[in-house]
């Protein structure tokens, strides 16, 4: 069967297919079945802070544009509510796929361009390795420092302290060699990929 | 003017000398002295009627910012003779952070919990809708994924079971406890409170995922809240998203997210909100314009402690949006 859009010179086909098919081996989505009926971009509460909404991302993939793609602002401001997923008539799982491509984002030295949600993705999961549960307050001192945004929320965060919603000690759980053996896989994996 | 500046700049040196040194000094003292969690050995609920037995996986919230619902779900269990017995030696789930990070670490994470779960036959049950959701995104890929499965066993050096159940607390309450027998409890029915059914994303969706109720016009809570008395409004923001952790790092759009929410909730007719979810209750208290808004959200057991009449609980002043006056209104309190 003739592919449609055929003779039209787009980067996808210059570069082989590679992108779409990298994305798609990653998250087990067929991402070539969007037919643009942007249900994802109407349903998403963050599309109005992207860069790309959510359908433009999908084309961008299909069009093979790899950088624009991995460095957008959208994949990392998607907070897997999974509203778009759930409405896909095609039945793609944007959430996963977004998922894939800050995976791919990270693996193959992409810059974030939102470095502070990075900062804190990167601050909860050093959290969790230290202890194996989140320790509130060493987690989001953490984030300030690696974000630079010292000030932001002070207040608040001095009320919930007051209530007694913020432990002012860390745990740690017993399994702790688990954890370890977790991270180090998990870490030597998405290194292995980079290589 | 020099002074003053120079003052200024002291005092932020001073406090991000000293926001540094508290870092460094718990992370050491985490390191060194960490001790065990206190929740880390089976710690049991004494049951009144005993015989129903669920496993419980708290989730880190549950000694945080969510610590109320934790209570209140312990006590109002106890009150319907359910017993509840603590994960052994739990982790954290991972949340949104991990997976959006890792996939492998964030289907890992959760699946030590399960491994710690299945130990007992017992269904788990996990109050947190965020934990709730990670647990069963560990639990699909288990399922679905070999090569996944066959890779997360060998870390954490455990045989998946296919017959652990993992339920949300809100749907055990439903659906294992029942509304016949819930309705028998209540004492002081909740008579003239309208509230809004939050669910948000987590506990619904993906629904491939979660297999929870309606995606997108859930009922559970709705139904809940009738049988306890409450009258449960008609509104469509119940399954929209609150934003979540992007509350830290993008403070302004959450704040537009969560008003447009609760405003809903309010012209909707709504005098509270009700949800299960303790990043959801966080930002919907904290982040509403509290002035032209102040709905206080509950966690739905709380409102169950209401209604069964339980005494000596201390909820309230935990709540960023104190909801005594509105229950002292309707004589709830």
């Amino acid at each position: 069967m003739k592919e449609q859009g055929a003779g039209i010179e787009l980067p996808e086909r210059k570069a082989g297919h590679s992108f779409i098919q990298e994305v798609q081996d990653r998250c087990g989505e067929n991402i070539r079945l969007c037919y643009q009926c942007l249900k994802c971009t109407a349903g998403c509460p963050t599309a109005p802070y992207m860069d790309f909404n959510p359908n433009t991302i999908i084309r961008m993939i299909q069009w093979g544009l790899k950088q624009e793609v991995l460095e957008s602002k959208a994949i990392w401001l998607c907070v897997s509510c999974e509203a778009c997923g759930t409405r896909c008539p095609n039945e793609i799982d944007i959430g996963v796929l977004m998922d894939a491509l800050r995976e791919m984002s990270l693996e193959q030295g992409y810059r974030a361009r939102e470095k502070g949600i990075v900062a804190l993705h990167n601050a909860f999961m050093a959290s969790i390795r230290r202890g194996g549960r989140v320790h509130e307050a060493t987690m989001l001192m953490e984030y300030k420092l690696r974000s630079r945004d010292y000030w932001t929320d002070l207040i608040p965060g001095m009320k919930l302290f007051m209530k007694g919603k913020i432990p002012l000690f860390p745990r740690r759980i017993n399994g702790m060699d688990s954890i370890r053996e977790m991270y180090r896989k998990a870490l030597k994996k998405a290194e292995t990929k980079r290589g | 003017m020099t002074s003053i500046f120079i003052t200024l700049a002291y005092l932020s040196v001073l406090a991000i000398m000293g926001l540094l040194i508290y870092v460094i000094g718990f992370t050491a003292y985490s390191l060194v002295f960490g001790k065990p969690g206190r929740g880390t050995s089976a710690k049991r609920i004494a049951a009144h009627e005993g015989g129903e037995m669920y496993s419980y996986f708290p989730g880190c919230t549950s000694h945080s910012t969510a610590v109320e619902y934790d209570l209140s779900t312990k006590a109002v269990l106890k009150t319907l003779g359910v017993e509840l017995v603590e994960i052994d030696d739990w982790n954290c789930c991972g949340a949104a952070a991990v997976h959006s990070m890792n996939r492998f670490l964030s289907l890992c994470l959760p699946a030590r919990n399960i491994a710690m779960a299945q130990k007992r036959d017992l269904e788990l049950v996990v109050p947190c809708a965020g934990c709730f959701n990670m647990l069963k995104r560990a639990e699909r890929a288990l399922k679905t994924d070999l090569d996944a499965r066959r890779e997360i066993e060998s870390t954490i050096g455990f045989t998946y079971r296919e017959d652990l159940t993992i339920r949300a607390l809100i749907d055990m309450v439903v659906t294992g406890i029942g509304f016949r027998r819930i309705e028998e409890r209540v004492q002081r029915p909740l008579a003239g409170l309208k509230v809004a059914s939050y669910y948000g994303c987590a506990l619904v969706r993906h629904p491939k995922t979660t297999q929870l109720d309606d995606p997108e016009n859930p009922q559970y809570l709705d139904k809940l809240m009738g049988t306890l008395g409450a009258t449960p409004v008609e509104w469509s923001y119940k399954t929209d998203c609150c934003g979540a952790d992007l509350a830290l790092t993008h403070g302004a759009a959450v704040v537009k997210l969560v008003n447009k929410i609760v405003g809903m909730a309010k012209e909707a007719g709504a005098q509270c909100l009700v949800c299960s979810c303790g990043l959801c209750q966080i930002n919907l208290e904290m982040r509403q314009d509290v002035n032209a808004l102040g709905l206080p959200v509950f966690y739905f057991t709380e409102l169950m402690g209401v209604a069964f009449g339980l005494k000596g609980t201390d909820w309230w002043a935990k709540h960023m949006i104190n909801p005594s006056a509105l229950l002292g209104s309707l004589d709830l309190r």
